[in-house]
């Protein structure tokens, strides 16, 4: 859902706008870092669907950013590569029904069972690129990048221009993505997803095929983290069983904790900042994860609803108060994913 | 009193029976439920009031016995299909959507009914007839007032009010309400039992409740339930003059 106060819509925009502007004074090294953060918080966000707006926590969803990324691979002959106008509907088509099969099985159970069982696939399809030679096996292999338009009409991909161009290809992949998934959370179809998340029993007894909802759910969420993983092989041109594994997995809900649960401009906050916060580590020290680990550490402790919470009025007043106190005062809105601040549903017969 | 022929049941059970391990919670159980016809059903605590909402409403499934809703079957269902049948239920224990707004939690009962598949991915916003079914569904229960409000901030009694606007706003044609009544006070409970009355007049309804001035004022068909079985059935006066429910249940309050 889109923020809603219209302060806040502005500082979107403005957000965005700045994003857009920032090549303009940019040494060209950190255009490619932010490339690489508008892939990973396409993901993110595209995960963020499950997690923040249906209360599905996968830790499998590198499967189809990994599937959509061997599709382009696998469908481009030799080394000859593809318009993009091929290559993203195969590589969404792809993930997308993976996950519609795979989501057909694990949406059978809940929680942590849940959890398992979608790390329980995503290991299984990272094998089945790791010790076949379906894509390289476990070194992985060059894929050609998809042309950026067709032949003869493309967007500049030489090896100067590269950068620019990926940095608002991607910067536009991000923020489409992002509108999508607003519109969908602020439809009657989203609307049923948050009820989910929030109730899953009380939706039932409304007469809700939960299971269905939640098969639509995971099954877009799959194509648009296909949609991630096409845009990180026009990026790096190769794919390797890393894409797959279930530290991406793990790395977008970092993210998603990181920016805030219960909004879409979460993911991409977090996004940012951890890819930031990685080149910075890997600079300044090294001991990078040690690092990284205690600044998330800290961030997830004093920001409870992560960065996005930063630009709440009412979290900062939770930073600043004591975060149960906050949390109980009676003017609780419905906030981006149609949470309020966290109440107790139980009340005392 | 020469009623004109009965209509036939909107939801008929027999032989309803579930256990837990070696407990029976409800044994053998028929029951009628017809439009216009409040029917009440009373017993201690722990005598499978419950567990017999739980069974005509899908959340359970029955051991043994069927559950005919308009000549099917439905005993043994997933809880949507039936709900779809026209099935709706409130909770002893308050069950609402906590973090949504007041208006949010009716509006989504309201939208089930309301939608096809095609055209989920319109915004809700626009769908003025469905929010407009919801605010209806809060006037009648008269919480009106409290749309924007977060749902778990509301005042128990007031809970309570929502999850009947919630039943409400699926637009069922029975409804199973179980002590809608626990924890309001003197003044909501009048009101509310004034409008499971009049609600009864255009549903079947099937009312669970403790408080026996309400009960015995509004219903037309009582049921006693004791350890899972019914051991009366019929109209009020006469419930309250078996001598079996005197000593095994109303005896208790004597
Ligand atoms: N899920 C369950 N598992 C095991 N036993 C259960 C379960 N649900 C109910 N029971 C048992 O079944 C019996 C009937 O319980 P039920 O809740 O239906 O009673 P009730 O008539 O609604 O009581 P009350 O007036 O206290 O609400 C009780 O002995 C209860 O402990
Ligand atoms: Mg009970």
């Amino acid at each position: 859902m889109l923020p809603q106060t219209r302060t806040a819509r502005l500082a979107l925009v403005a957000g965005f706008v700045a994003l857009a502007l920032l090549p303009l004074v940019l040494p060209p090294f950190y255009l490619m870092l932010g490339s690489t953060a508008f892939v990973a918080a396409t993901f993110a966000l595209s995960l963020q669907l499950l997690v923040g707006g249906t209360g599905l926590v996968s830790l499998g969803h590198a499967a189809f950013f990994g599937i959509a990324a061997y599709s382009v691979y696998l469908i481009s002959p030799g080394d000859t590569p593809l318009s993009v106008f091929v290559t993203l509907p195969v590589a969404m088509i792809a993930a997308g029904l993976s996950a519609l099969v795979i989501g057909a099985f694990a949406l059978r159970t809940r929680t942590f069972f849940f959890l398992m069982v979608t790390l329980a696939f995503g290991q299984m399809v990272y094998f089945v690129f790791h010790d076949t030679g379906l894509g390289g096996g476990a070194d992985g292999v060059f894929a050609p990048r998809p042309i950026l338009g067709i032949e003869g009409f493309s967007l500049p991909m030489g090896r100067r221009e590269r950068g620019l161009t990926l940095y608002y290809v991607n910067l536009a992949v991000m923020a489409a993505t992002f509108l999508v998934l607003a519109g969908v959370l602020a439809s009657l179809f989203g609307r049923v997803l948050v009820g989910i998340r929030v109730n899953e029993h009380r939706m039932r007894m409304l007469g809700y095929d939960v299971y269905a909802y939640k098969l639509a759910a995971f099954t877009l969420a799959g194509a648009l983290a296909g949609l991630a993983g096409h845009m990180f092989v026009v990026q790096e041109g190769f794919v390797n069983p890393e894409l797959v594994g279930w530290h991406r997995s793990a790395e977008a809900l970092l993210i998603i904790i990181l920016g805030g649960l219960g909004t879409l401009v979460g993911p991409i906050l977090g996004a940012i900042a951890l890819t930031a916060l990685g080149e910075a580590s890997q600079q300044l020290t090294e001991r990078q994860l040690l690092v990284e680990g205690l600044v998330i550490l800290a961030v997830v402790l004093v920001l409870p609803r992560g960065l996005a919470g930063l630009f709440s009025r009412r979290a900062r007043s939770a930073v600043a108060v004591e975060v149960a106190t906050a949390e109980d005062t009676p003017t609780a809105q419905t906030g981006p994913l149609g949470a309020a601040a966290p109440v107790r549903t139980e009340a005392a017969p | 009193m020469s009623a004109p022929a009965a209509p036939s049941p909107a939801l008929s059970a027999r032989g309803l029976t579930r256990r837990f391990g070696g407990l029976v919670a409800v044994r053998d159980v028929d029951l009628d439920l017809t439009v216009g016809e409040l029917h009440a059903v009373i017993g201690p605590n722990g005598a499978g009031k419950s567990t017999l909402i739980n069974l005509l409403s899908g959340d359970l499934a029955p051991t043994a016995g069927e559950i005919r809703i308009g000549g099917t079957d439905v005993a043994g269902w997933p809880a949507f299909r039936i709900a779809r049948r026209g099935v709706g239920r409130s909770y002893q224990r308050t069950n609402i959507l906590g973090e949504l707004t007041v208006l949010e939690n009716v509006r989504l009962a309201a939208q089930r009914g309301r939608t096809t598949v095609g055209g989920l991915l319109a915004p809700a916003g626009r769908r003025r007839d469905i929010v407009a079914a919801a605010e209806a569904a809060l006037a009648t229960v008269g919480l009106a007032s409290r749309a924007a409000r977060t749902a778990g901030l509301l005042s128990h009694g007031e809970q309570r009010q929502l999850e009947i606007a919630m039943t409400l706003a699926t637009e069922p044609t029975i409804l199973l309400l179980d002590e809608p009544l626990a924890g309001m006070g003197p003044e909501e409970a009048e009101a509310t039992g004034r409008l499971i009355a009049g609600l009864a007049t255009r549903h079947a309804v099937l009312l669970v409740e403790h408080d026996m001035d309400v009960v015995f004022a509004i219903a037309k068909r009582v049921t006693v339930m004791v350890n899972g079985a019914v051991i009366a059935t019929g109209l009020p006066d006469a419930v309250r003059a078996d001598p079996q429910v005197r000593i095994a249940y109303l005896g208790e309050d004597a």
